[in-house]
């Protein structure tokens, strides 16, 4: 690239004549084949691989992932008969989340949004602490990234080696080599895939049905979308995804302050960087041998030593590859590793100061957890496993009777979110003389059966009769509805009123 | 100047060569080339869209797509699926008594749901959303029914209407005692003050007893000894608090003066509606409080 003068077609005074008499038009192609280079084509990434704490680490944060993503949807959980036996199971069709123990109703979607709250501000306090861990460990696309190039690894050989395969022209070697790879990749990819429907409807029965084609349809849809993500997005796009879609990445830097542990090469330590002959001193130099193999390893395929950027998902592979190195030449290790921006500006070793993990900002990440955990742990305590809803009759607000007495009309809901059957006696208080009757009932039968985990709505009319009319306080006369949970004798109440015409 | 770049002396990236207001020029930043790529792997997708689905306007219609999909389609496929589903509720509330029915939750529910939907589409019109009712068109919430409260009954009305024209339909009709100059006006008036009196509102005695002889004459044929009506006859109860027409004496009055005759027509809803949407409303109006 040769450096230019600005271009000039703008700045250009005097038209220059083509031959006498034709003027030279002010004028470049906008799209020449020169200036064609808006779009830039993949380089591919060939990461060689590491060795060391930070490696090890990631091949068991890898472990625990998916092992819990593919077989959390096989774990059993008894919950009795009518209900789901499956541990982990968000059943949209019959509108029930099932995690565990916790049965989350349509209503109780807020304890969904608490949850994402918490770990939303978990992942602000991490960050603040700790740079991208989630990026450099446990999100999706590097766990899936990772697992990828470790096939590729294991079918092709490593960095060199694919490096050559990829410049060889196509063999029978090269076409098994790619073909293994392709395969492995896709059997992931449709495990993924496959695992992800089981989510959403029982293991066992789909799985079946997946086998026998007789699953729903939208199954097999969302199936085949989650292994096509899979298969171009951890073995084609890699690092695009975190650096052309990927919102986080653009938004992190914000929870980032001079106190953050991110993975960083120490200037102060390292430069000036020179390759380094066996016996020489090692003064007057810094400890970067320009070896390169932090570049090597880095699957982003950056180079740390350039200092914090948009791209490093701070996998700390980089650390392993140079202390690695740092053990060989007989210098300290640590010239890359976790590393704060206020240590970063130290001149030395000496001028290094403390990390400090409690900062205004992790203490308010961590008070706003607590907040939210505290609340949504409250509601869940206070959660009842009975609940009621009277809902009045609006048109019309009250019915004069034949004898002169007045009846008001009422929709009383009672949700069941218990595993049981149950028996409910139904009374109102607040108008002494006042009848209750329970539509499609007996005359005096006020006990309604609810089945297990259902919502059941019962009509009822409110009777106050002609001669006990001035009871009424008014056009509105305060009345209260009790249900008593015949088995426990708990009692759920809901204020509501009587309308009337007046007393 | 072709394939000669300016590079920036700050971040050492080259520029587009673009030059704005005389010094703003801008980075070139490329996007992946896949981006592009992706671009053009939508549009393609689109036109599989524009062969498969309906998509464009022609001078007289448009182009309907080799799947022959429509909206219309499929909301009439949605509907007969949704009358399928509803088969089994449909044949048992055809085959079983209205008793019957209100025993079965399920089906009970099914009822009302579909006879609150059918009594808004059909009924709100004349009897309100809530079945209030208004002046002459009866409030169906009440315990007094004119041709009978039972869901049979509520049934039959509904099927054959009130002087509906229909060959079967219920008929009434109320004498138009002074239009037809059958009493006087002061004669209608203390027939008036007894009729109220029947319900408890005082009136001056001498002329509710004077309107008592005339009721025994004219109006025991329908309304009965004790003015409680007859059901079979559609003639009201006048000893209950509950008027069609309205309860001042003045109502009662006109009332008697004009038998409120003409006004009073209930449509049969035979041949409109089928037999199993009748009876749900049927079950529906008796199940809104008052049904005998």
């Amino acid at each position: 690239m040769t450096r230019m003068e600005p271009a000039s077609r703008f700045n250009r005074t005097e038209p220059v004549e083509a031959a006498p008499g034709v003027a030279r038009i002010d004028v470049d192609a906008v799209s020449s084949k020169a200036a064609r280079s808006y779009y830039a084509a993949r380089q591919p990434i060939y990461p060689k691989r590491a060795e060391g704490t930070f490696r090890t680490v990631k091949w068991v944060v890898m472990a625990v992932t998916l092992g819990i993503y593919y077989l959390l949807p096989w774990i059993r959980w008894n919950r009795g008969p009518g209900l789901p036996d499956q541990a982990f199971l968000l059943d949209f069709a019959h509108q029930r989340l099932f995690f565990g123990p916790i049965e989350i109703w349509p209503q109780e979607l807020y304890f969904i949004t608490g949850i994402l709250i918490a770990s939303a501000l978990g992942l602000f306090l991490v960050t603040s602490l700790a740079g991208r861990m989630w990026c450099g460990y446990t999100c999706p696309q590097t766990v899936w990234t990772d697992l990828m190039i470790a096939v590729e690894r294991f079918w092709q050989g490593d960095r060199n080696a694919r490096m050559r395969l990829d410049k060889s022209p196509w063999t029978f070697e090269k076409i098994w080599k790619k073909a293994a790879t392709h395969t492995t990749w896709l059997a992931i990819s449709l495990a993924t895939g496959g695992v992800f429907v089981f989510y959403f409807r029982d293991a066992p029965t789909l799985a079946r049905e997946l086998l026998t084609g007789e699953a729903p349809i939208v199954a097999y849809v969302f199936m085949a979308l989650f292994t096509a993500t899979t298969y171009v997005l951890g073995g084609f796009a890699r690092e695009q995804v975190c650096i052309y879609m990927c919102p986080w990445p653009r938004i992190q830097a914000a929870m980032f302050d001079a106190d953050s542990l991110l993975v960083s090469y120490r200037g102060y330590r390292g430069e000036p960087r020179a390759p380094h002959k066996k016996g020489q001193p090692w003064l007057n130099r810094g400890d970067c041998i320009d070896c390169k193999a932090c570049v090597a390893v880095c699957p982003m395929g950056i180079d740390i030593r350039d200092g914090a950027q948009m791209e490093c998902i701070q996998c700390a592979l980089c650390i392993d590859a140079c202390d690695d190195i740092m053990g060989k030449v007989g210098r300290p290790k640590g010239l890359i590793a976790y590393e704060t921006f206020r240590n970063m500006e130290a001149a030395s070793e000496a001028d290094r100061k403390p990390v400090r993990l409690v900062r205004p900002r992790t203490v308010l990440y961590s008070v706003l957890i607590t907040v939210v955990l505290a609340i949504m742990g409250w509601a869940w305590i206070a959660r009842s496993p009975v609940e009621i809803s009277v809902i009045e009759d609006r048109n019309p607000l009250f019915v004069r009777l034949s004898d002169g007495g007045i009846r008001n009309g009422y929709t009383l809901k009672v949700l069941n979110k218990t595993h049981q059957a149950q028996r409910f006696a139904v009374r109102a208080d607040g108008i002494a003389a006042s009848e209750l009757a329970i539509v499609g009932h007996d005359n005096g039968d006020a006990e309604i059966a609810v089945e297990a985990d259902v919502v059941r709505a019962v009509k009822i009319y409110i009777t106050v009769p002609a001669t006990a009319r001035a009871d009424l306080t008014g056009v509105s006369t305060p009345l209260r509805f009790v249900v008593t949970n015949l088995a426990t004798g708990n009692e759920v109440i809901r204020d509501t009123a009587f309308r009337s015409p007046g007393p | 100047m072709a394939g000669h770049k300016e590079v920036d002396a700050v971040t050492g990236i080259e520029t587009t060569g673009h030059v704005w207001d005389g010094d703003l020029k801008e980075l070139n930043k490329p996007l992946p080339r896949w981006w592009l790529y992706v671009l053009y792997a939508t549009i393609i997708w689109s036109i599989g869209y524009w062969i498969l689905y309906p998509a464009w306007p022609l001078v007289d219609g448009y182009t309907q797509g080799v799947l022959g999909y429509s909206q219309r389609s499929e909301v009439t496929r949605d509907v007969a699926a949704a009358k399928e589903s509803q088969t089994r509720f449909v044949e048992a509330i055809a085959a079983r008594e209205p008793a019957d029915i209100a025993k079965d939750p399920d089906l009970m529910e099914f009822v009302l749901r579909g006879g609150a939907a059918q009594f808004a589409n059909n009924c709100a019109p004349c009897h309100g959303r809530g079945a209030q009712g208004f002046k002459g068109y009866p409030n169906l919430n009440d315990d007094d029914w004119l041709w009978g409260g039972t869901v049979a009954d509520i049934e039959a009305t509904i099927r054959n209407g009130i002087r509906s024209g229909h060959a079967e339909s219920r008929e009434s009709a109320m004498p138009r005692f002074g239009l037809d100059q059958v009493l006087t006006n002061e004669q209608i008036a203390d027939t008036a003050t007894f009729v109220l009196s029947l319900s408890g509102q005082p009136g001056d005695a001498p002329a509710a007893e004077r309107g008592k002889a005339i009721f025994a004459e004219q109006c025991v044929a329908c309304h009965g000894e004790e003015g409680k009506g007859m059901a079979e006859l559609g003639a009201p109860n006048l000893t209950d608090a509950i008027w069609l027409y309205g309860g001042g004496k003045a109502d009662v009055e006109e009332t008697i003066r004009t038998g409120r005759t003409g006004v009073g027509v209930m449509p049969a809803w035979d041949g409109k509606l089928d037999p199993v949407t009748i009876k749900m409303l049927a079950i529906y109006v008796h199940a809104l409080g008052g049904g005998k």
